[in-house]
């Protein structure tokens, strides 16, 4: 990825999307493992694998503002 | 994989032609040709499906006891250009346009949003989650088979036919599809596994010969899109469609596996999907279909015919296997003994 280190990217009405060299750590500082190199985080605050997106906003007609 | 058994004449004549060497083609084309013509409907027809089916795999895995050297012979490319014909037009006969979209990024991604958002009606997620006992689990998973035992390789024909964000995007994904590089990850190895946990025989294309034309016909029409380089579009929307009607679902087939008592070594690959296609489906909506249509806006009809074709004919399947079990049938052409 050249110069970058990583990227958020902000989709709409969705998840954060994480690429690149990243570490997700949890409340008690221990690396919650990603599983993948892209990851979405939810930003919607229902998912049910949270840090993860589990596509949960869908339904909620969740909505960003841009 | 075996053969698959006939199931009909062109199917047949197809089946002798290839267990023979291929320096001695000689023709099966008429059969096909009377089998094509006299089709009600290719979506259903045993016959031409499972000869279409079989014509396909001589470009995955091949077929034991064919010579390779038959995938590209003139008179079976032949033959399965005159399937391919009516499939297509039958396909293009029975699936609904959705409305067009501006030709940008977001407008695209909108569209697929809308597209493929929950409608709520009955739903062979639903049921399985609620009420599937183990045998129908296992039905579910021989009709799944066909596809995911070669999970993401219809769509990765489309790799060398993209250019930038969109080819990258489907690299993203198909990278992650195939495991990341750890070939225990990789998603057809994972589904193997969920069917060695029911007992099931998990080797390439057993139960080809126990599953109805319209699941022969929903792994077709991948490969007709994916092989095809003029149907760029509608593969690319087919992975679309496919990967944004995925996590909620899988959530639901994963608490069905475990309603069952069954562990996470079975439900490992559903809860993979509930992760992984929150993932992608945003990659391909924006980045891929979304990608795609800013360098080439002409393949926007395309990208949403194949996004449509992948909920019809994936909905016909579910819809067929729901109602076989709710009048206590099996799905099935027959009964698997597990
Ligand atoms: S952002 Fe997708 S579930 Fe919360
Ligand atoms: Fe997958
Ligand atoms: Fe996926």
């Amino acid at each position: 990825m050249l110069e970058r280190q990583g990227s958020i990217e902000l989709c709409p009405d969705g998840p954060l999307l994480l690429r690149g060299d990243f570490e997700i750590l949890g409340a008690d500082g221990e690396p919650i493992d990603a599983h993948r190199k892209t990851v979405a985080l939810c930003r919607c605050g229902l998912s049910s694998i949270k840090p993860f997106c589990d596509g949960t906003h869908k339904a909620s007609g969740f909505r960003t503002e841009e | 994989m075996r053969l698959p058994e006939a199931r009909g004449n062109a199917s047949d004549a197809l089946f002798t032609l290839l267990s023979r060497s291929e320096r001695h083609a000689r023709g099966s084309g008429g059969a096909i040709a009377e089998a094509v013509a006299g089709a009600e409907d290719v979506l259903t027809d045993d016959d031409l499906q499972v000869a279409l089916f079989v014509l396909y795999e001589l470009h995955y895995r091949g077929i034991d006891g064919v010579e390779d050297a038959w995938e590209w012979h003139p008179e079976l490319l032949a033959i399965r250009a005159l399937i391919e014909a009516a499939f297509e037009a039958r396909l293009r006969e029975v699936v609904p346009r959705p409305p067009r979209p501006e030709p940008t990024r977001r407008a695209v991604a909108d569209a697929l949003f809308e597209l493929t958002a929950d409608t709520g009606g009955p739903s062979l997620s639903r049921f399985v989650a609620r009420q599937a006992d183990e045998s129908q689990l296992r039905e579910f998973l021989i009709q799944r088979s066909i596809y995911q035992l070669k999970e993401a390789d219809p769509h990765a024909w489309a790799i060398p036919r993209l250019e930038g964000v969109a080819k990258a995007a489907l690299v993203e994904i198909e990278a992650d599809e195939y495991g990341g590089g750890d070939p225990a990850r990789m998603h057809a190895a994972i589904f193997a596994q969920t069917m060695r946990g029911l007992g099931l025989d998990d080797s390439y294309g057993a139960y080809v010969d126990q599953v109805p034309a319209i699941t022969l016909a929903s792994a077709n029409m991948m490969s007709l899109f994916g092989l095809h380089r003029r149907l760029r579009g509608a593969i690319v929307g087919h992975l679309a469609a496919f990967e944004m009607t995925s996590s909620i679902p899988n959530k639901l087939y994963g608490n069905g596996f475990r309603r069952n008592g069954f562990g996470e070594d079975v439900t490992w690959y559903f809860d993979e999907h509930v992760e992984a296609d929150a993932v992608h489906e945003q990659i391909a909506a924006r980045h891929l279909a979304g990608g795609l249509i800013e360098a080439e806006p002409e393949l926007l009809d395309d990208v949403l015919f194949g996004a449509s074709a992948c909920l019809t004919i994936d909905g016909i399947v579910g819809e067929r296997i729901l109602a076989a079990w709710t009048t206590g049938q099996s799905s099935l052409r027959q009964q698997v003994t597990a």
